[in-house]
């Protein structure tokens, strides 16, 4: 089921009302229920695979916890009589207990996410290995669907598994509360990655009907479908042409294309992400923040600090820090700097570590070298920009602009063209091609090639580029806006006439405005592909 | 402690490690430095500092962080 569509729509207005009806001890089952029933429209074979990671999760989770309760009860009984070492090794024995089934659920959940969504990646390879040794056979794909968000429900329990073995939090001993945990619908299309520790506060609680988060939560959904179904589906015409016509669209239009992608990809995925923060908030839900204006970082390491915060978290606290601090990493950080001194030597081990992480973040993206490409640019960009931290210190004594606007401006449109170049790669979904096509930026470059004539050919007509340039425009003011403070927060002290004229505004223009007409044939959102 | 502030001292030279206790929350630190300080604390302390011990309260403060090492130490 689309977000966008009348059926989805229908479906939370239905929720919305019911669950606000019902005694509110039930409000969490009605979720439970409304979420595998979202997940059956997706498909209901996919089911299956949500429920296997549900069940084994719990499971496993449980196990780990109970081992941990009988630790500390027998090192409560014989707190006398055990040494310092011997409390120490029967520590160690039991932490590589909870371990051996920790590695258990890993293996199992990312195991069904790694047939469903590497296999035939796996095969393409292979094949490809076999066709260059001059070998005949080829291995056959398999026909596997990839479940809806399987790529989100499994990194968000495998954080909570991880989370209990750490100690952070008891295992859920309501194996339907954990079911609601992984399959929460607003959620399992696009995440954001919620951790349980997090989103277990609001999830399960009695919710009394509150006008005041009711009106806000429906805000940020028309916010959301406006920039879903006004701005991010009719710039996506032009977007596909240029990408589908590499011959024709060189030189500046790969450059408009890049241009237009960024305005899309925010569009779509930061309104997705509103649309499910806004339905949660109208259910009395609190669901993490996943952006904080990431076009306005000024550099890259900021920009992933602020753009699908979740998804960069969640690799920094299960990936990065557990491979960084891990034994050997450790090890090779003493022989580092043994062998090229304090400096270097230090910073070695973290950009292998950095290297790894991004690999692994281009991969979760999507099973093609595209995606690795892009995982591993990003890293590179993020190594390099501090190895030449000594060059900016440099110039910053020479000059000193560090604080003026302009230098800011520049740091912030050097960011944004950067990340929307190396983003290319996921529009082409071919490595050499999408080099070739940035290549011809520098190569041919013609402005007179851009007429308005031209710019029509993209499939935009002048209405269509007078919409998009004021949805970029309100896009602009709203993240201006946001710098102190809620919008919403803002738009509620205001007299009621502007502030109804603004709810006019957006419910008329999702309802002329959207691209294709709401449910029509609404695109999926991008991020869902992942 | 004296070793741990020397640490601190030689990643960001600028910052007044004995009084700011918003080291994570005010992005003084980032996960880049917070991974240095764990190696140069393996070497210096012998002390291997787990990534579950990665939060913001023992890294908030030079204080916290030494508290840290020493619990880790005395388990």
């Amino acid at each position: 089921m689309l977000f966008a569509s009348y059926g989805f729509i229908l479906f939370i207005t239905v929720l919305f009302v019911v669950y606000y009806l019902i005694p509110r001890r039930h409000q969490w089952k009605l979720l439970l229920g409304a979420s595998y029933l979202f997940y059956y429209f997706s498909g209901p074979e996919n089911l299956l695979y949500i429920f296997f990671t549900s069940l084994s999760t719990y499971m496993v989770a449980v196990k780990i916890d109970a081992i941990q309760k009988n630790q500390a009860l027998f090192l409560a009984a014989n707190s006398g009589r055990l040494s310092r070492e011997e409390r120490k090794a029967y520590r160690a024995l039991v932490k590589s207990q909870q371990r051996k089934w920790l590695l258990l659920c890993l293996i199992l959940n990312f195991g069904v996410l790694a047939v469903t969504k590497y296999t035939n990646f796996t095969i393409a390879n292979i094949n490809s290995v076999l066709r260059t040794v001059g070998s005949g056979t080829q291995l056959s794909f398999w026909s596997l669907a990839l479940p809806m968000g399987i790529s989100f429900y499994t990194f968000q329990t495998m954080s909570y598994i991880i989370d209990v073995y750490r100690g952070k939090h008891p295992a859920e001993s309501n194996f339907f509360k954990l079911a609601l945990f992984t399959s929460f619908f607003p959620q399992l299309v696009q995440g954001p990655i919620s951790r349980f520790d997090d989103l277990s506060k609001t999830l399960y609680n009695e919710h009394s009907f509150d006008i005041q988060n009711v009106n806000r939560g429906l805000q940020r959904i028309m916010w959301g479908f406006f920039k879903k179904v006004v701005l991010a589906d009719r710039i996506l015409v032009a977007v596909n042409t240029i990408i589908r016509n590499p011959d024709i669209y060189q030189g500046v239009f790969v450059f408009i294309g890049m241009l237009f992608y960024a305005y899309e990809l925010y569009a779509d995925f930061t309104g997705g992400i509103d649309i499910t923060i806004g339905i949660a908030q109208v259910l009395g839900i609190k669901v993490k923040e996943n952006f904080k204006r990431p076009y306005f970082s000024k550099s890259t390491a900021e920009y992933w600090r602020r753009w699908h915060i979740t998804m960069g978290t969640w690799f920094k606290d299960y990936l990065f820090y557990p491979l960084s601090v891990s034994g050997p990493m450790l090890k090779f950080s003493k022989f580092s700097r043994r062998r090229f001194g304090d400096g270097l030597g230090k910073r070695i081990p973290v950009y292998v570590s950095t290297i790894l992480v991004w690999f692994t973040t281009g991969l979760w993206h999507g099973a093609s070298w595209n995606f690795i490409v892009w995982g591993l640019l990003n890293g590179t960009v993020i190594i390099v920009s501090l190895e030449c931290q000594p060059l900016y210190d440099w110039f910053h004594s020479r000059f000193h602009v560090k604080h003026t606007f302009g230098f800011r401006l520049f740091q912030v449109v050097r960011t944004v063209l950067l990340m929307s170049a190396i983003r290319m790669l996921d529009c082409y979904r071919d490595v050499p091609l999408t080099f070739r096509m940035l290549g011809t930026m520098f190569t041919r470059f013609n402005v007179s090639t851009l007429t308005g004539k031209a710019l029509m050919g993209l499939g935009l007509g002048m209405a269509d580029y007078m919409v998009l340039l004021v949805g970029l425009v309100a896009l602009i003011a709203v993240s201006l806006l946001q710098r102190d403070g809620s919008v919403r927060n803002k738009l509620a002290v205001k007299p009621a006439a502007v502030r109804f004229a603004v709810y006019y505004v957006l419910i008329i223009s999702i309802l002329v405005l959207g691209a294709y007409g709401m449910g029509y044939d609404s695109s999926q959102f991008i991020y869902n592909q992942f | 402690m004296e070793t741990l502030l020397e640490i601190l001292k030689e990643l960001h030279p600028e910052v007044d490690f004995e009084n700011c206790d918003t080291l994570i929350d005010d992005n003084v630190l980032d996960s880049f430095d917070i991974i240095t300080i764990i190696a140069e604390i393996s070497s210096e302390y012998d002390v291997n500092i787990p990534a579950e011990e990665i939060v913001p309260e023992n890294f908030n403060s030079a204080k916290a962080l030494y508290a840290l090492i020493k619990r880790l130490s005395d388990e």
